[in-house]
């Protein structure tokens, strides 16, 4: 159960190959509604049935932000990964019926900057996408750096420079071409704003980076999806609902407590929002906390657990559900 | 003087810290009154930054003075005001000019942190940014609900608002916006039952 207003019914209008890697999806409704308006930075959960395994992944929009005709979405193939993104290449078509949640804002612009700064990195560059299609209709100040591997891979360069010329500025890896992090944090106007979406590393360099700048921590904003990691199988007992399930290797505890039939809270699956957080009753062996929401002292206590992304290693599991 | 402890109070009533020199590529200090001290002990204990520092002060409404310990510190820049208002054309314009990695310190009363704060914020960074050390005098800033005006240096509570006349409450709500508590009638139900003054804020 995601919270607040039912989920949105589409169909599939178009599927394009973007480049070796990335795939683009165009989702229109299949009630002849609009979609709802929605703010740069928000994403969407698509749900998938995988042959049977239900996949609910989160996607960032890239469409205008006040576009209500469609939603698109920019999908990277992870061969590593737990198979939504081959789901969603190998398997979806245009005409296929699917189903969104509402759109969901964990990465919005902080509307009293003076200037925003942009930083993405490969499939980190989705976000920004109608970030920017927002500030350009606001007459908002804003300056992208995208690092990209090659420009066989860069995907939407060419479109993003054709709308924002000289604020467009992509590096390649494959050029040795790297962000002059430290100068561009130095010549910023007091005012601006930072946001980074990409890689871990990227993340982390940006935010220490700034920290070290004496930039305020919230100045720097970041998005960080987590794929749920797998993992062993383990039990667990659901007290509230008088459950055991047992949580196979390539699923996560919020799945399979969804596929008990078990109604529990989510937003964004990727251990970000907060919004699944659940009560440790007793916990014999040791939670591998995977979220970036717990506190550390929480994380310790093993009172509390993200089920969206945590698991367990041990004798016995009781959560409050 | 040394820094104030506070009651708990309201969630909006805001509390103060401690000046921590941070590192950043320039420091701003803005300080009335008693707060110079605190920006005497911060930069006494961070001498490097003194070179890169900045400092605007306003002595203070009680006749608190401290200049001259200010200018003896020897920092890039000092400048006297003798009211906020007449330091805000200069803090707007560092602000408007300064780049990502300034630090803001503010010190003295809440009014005088206050309004700093909410000219930090008009530039675009974020409340937190700004760092306060809250010294001297406890005189608020306050703002009459009813006839929007502002009162400078309230001592007593109730007060008369010195702009509709209204006899005022002062309460521990905190407008970071208007960067002033706020002031209520305190007889609008039983008109002239009015409390004695107490001096609640010295
Ligand atoms: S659903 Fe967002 S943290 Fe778990």
């Amino acid at each position: 159960m995601s919270v607040g207003a039912p989920k949105i019914p589409v169909v599939v209008a178009e599927v394009i190959e973007v480049n070796a890697l990335i795939k683009r999806f165009r989702f229109v409704r299949r009630d002849g509604l609009a979609m709802p308006v929605f703010s740069g930075g928000a994403h969407v959960v698509v749900e998938m049935d995988d042959h049977g395994t239900r996949r609910m992944n989160p996607y960032s929009l890239m469409s205008a932000p006040g576009d209500t005709s469609g939603y698109e979405i920019s999908v990277r193939r992870d061969e590593a990964g737990r198979g939504g993104s081959l789901y969603m290449h190998n398997h979806v078509r245009a005409g296929m019926e699917m189903v969104l949640s509402q759109p969901v804002n964990l990465f919005p612009l902080d509307a009293r900057a003076k200037k925003h700064l942009l930083i993405a990195g490969g499939i980190g560059i989705t976000p920004f996408v109608a970030q920017m299609a927002q500030l350009e209709a606001m007459g908002g100040r804003f300056e992208l750096h995208y690092s990209v591997r090659s420009p066989a891979l860069g995907a939407y360069v060419d479109h993003l420079r054709g709308r924002y010329g000289a604020r467009v500025h992509v590096y390649h890896d494959a050029f040795d071409e790297k962000i002059d992090l430290a100068n561009l944090l130095k010549t910023q106007p007091l005012g601006t704003h930072v946001y980074v979406c990409g890689p871990k590393g990227m993340i982390a360099w940006v935010h220490a980076t700034a920290r070290a700048m004496g930039w305020p921590d919230r100045a720097v904003h970041s998005e960080e999806f987590l794929a749920p990691p797998v993992g062993l199988a383990f039990d667990v007992s659901l007290a509230a609902s008088g459950k055991t399930i047992t949580v196979q290797p390539n699923q996560s505890l919020l799945e399979a407590i969804e596929a008990a039939g078990v109604d529990a809270p989510y937003l964004c699956r990727g251990g970000a929002c907060g919004q699944c957080e659940t009560d440790v009753l007793r916990c014999e062996g040791h939670i591998e906390h995977n979220d970036h929401w717990l506190s550390d002292d929480q994380k310790a206590s093993h009172t509390k657990i993200m089920p969206c992304v945590s698991r367990f290693r041990g004798a016995g599991l009781v959560l409050d559900r | 003087m040394t820094k104030t402890e506070f009651e708990p109070a309201i969630p909006s009533r805001p509390v103060y810290g401690v000046l921590h020199p941070a590192v950043g590529s320039a420091h701003l200090f803005v300080a009335d009154g008693e707060g110079a001290g605190a920006v005497c002990d911060a930069l006494t204990s961070a001498p490097a930054l003194k070179a890169a520092a900045h400092v605007i002060y306003i002595p203070g409404a009680n006749g608190s003075d401290h200049t001259g310990a200010l200018q003896a510190l020897g920092v890039a820049q000092f400048h006297r005001a003798p009211s906020f208002a007449a330091a805000l054309p200069r803090l707007t314009k560092v602000l408007a000019d300064a780049h990502m990695g300034m630090q803001i310190y503010a010190a003295g009363t809440e009014g005088l942190m206050a309004q700093v704060a909410a000219a930090a914020q008009a530039a675009g960074l974020p409340y937190e940014a700004v760092q306060m050390e809250h010294r001297g005098s406890l005189a608020r800033r306050v703002q009459c609900v009813h006839c929007k005006g502002v009162t400078e240096n309230v001592t007593l509570d109730p007060f008369q608002c010195s702009h509709c006349g209204l006899t005022l409450f002062v309460r521990d709500h905190f407008s970071r916006r208007l960067a002033a508590f706020q002031g209520v009638c305190i007889d609008a139900e039983d008109p002239g039952q009015i409390p004695a003054s107490v001096e609640r804020f010295k």
